[in-house]
């Protein structure tokens, strides 16, 4: 029994070590995502952030073609990052929808004029109601909506290359 | 002396800008008018987490998102909603991670049952060391 004992310590010691190199290894995931993926949009009611296009309306959401609604705002800057991919993807026939948060109108088309515009409709969220009704967290995400008009994917963060065929694939299969 | 002061520059002017230059809702800053109201909706903010720094309540915190999570929070208190109705639409859009006080479930269940365990471990334990001392 003792023999056995003497060991104890040792073995305490590689519990903690194995704790503490799966924490550098693999560190906790600190990013909160949406419950509201699987439910439909939450009504919104968005006011246009610029004159030549209308704002977000749930009541007059257009159905029958799965959308992206984008949640960014020109204050952000991993939102001048997302902006090429954006622009492919409208490119490759996506219709992009947009939550400006809390922006002013001027700030918003010295954004689009210098990052390029991808938005079909643009929503003004002074307040951000519309990002807490949709239980985004932050700067810039995506939700991917389907023909029907239920969430049915979450990008948190800016869209990196790698994530447009990703972002696709989710969309084909919103049909 | 110049040159290397130019990163620190823009690092500050990179931290500058990563907030909305919009001043925040009025209720973000404001207590309620209602002292009952705003005792309730105090009660809350103080339970509820803060998305951008977790860790922190809305209650502390100054960033941007907090601010119009509370001014969110007195708006639906002082509209006549209960606490509780507050908490169920947060947590419907966030999942149970934005409150600090956890519903009980399958996977909180161990938090309430396991200080009676270890304390039903101890009595048991104190028990058989004191009836050997006796004897």
């Amino acid at each position: 029994m003792k023999k056995l004992l003497i060991w104890l310590p040792l073995a305490l010691f590689l519990l903690v070590f194995a704790l503490v190199v799966n924490g550098l290894i693999e560190p906790s995931d600190r990013i909160v995502r949406s419950a509201m993926v699987g439910k439909p949009l939450p009504a919104l009611h968005l006011p246009p952030m610029l004159a030549d296009r209308p704002g977000i309306d749930t009541k007059t959401w257009p159905k029958g073609k799965p959308r992206l609604l984008n949640v960014f705002a020109s204050w952000c800057i991993p939102c001048v990052a997302e902006a090429p991919q954006l622009m492919k993807l409208k490119a490759a026939g996506v219709q992009i929808d947009a939550i400006a948060v809390r922006d002013t109108n001027p700030d918003v088309l010295a954004f689009l004029a210098r990052n390029g515009d991808p938005y079909a409709r643009i929503g003004d969220d002074r307040a951000m109601r519309a990002q807490l009704s949709l239980g985004s967290s932050g700067v810039p995400e995506t939700f991917v909506i389907d023909s029907r008009g239920v969430i049915v994917d979450q990008h948190v963060g800016d869209i990196r290359e790698e994530d447009v065929p990703k972002l696709l694939a989710a969309l084909e299969k919103a049909k | 002396m110049r040159r290397a002061l130019v990163p620190l520059v823009l690092v500050l002017a990179g931290a500058a800008q990563a907030d909305s230059t919009l001043p925040a809702s009025p209720l973000a800053y404001t207590q309620l008018a209602d002292p009952d109201q705003e005792a309730q909706a105090k009660a809350l903010m103080e339970t509820l987490r803060c998305l951008v720094c977790q860790g922190q309540s809305i209650a502390d915190s100054d960033a941007d998102m907090a601010g119009e999570m509370r001014a969110l929070v007195r708006q639906r208190i002082a509209a006549g909603e209960r606490p509780a109705q507050v908490r169920k639409w947060l947590i419907e859009r966030y999942g149970d991670y934005v409150t600090y006080d956890p519903p009980l479930s399958w996977v909180t269940a161990p938090l309430w049952i396991m200080p009676l365990l270890l304390l039903g471990l101890g009595v048991l334990l104190a028990r058989r060391l004191f009836q050997r001392r006796a004897a």
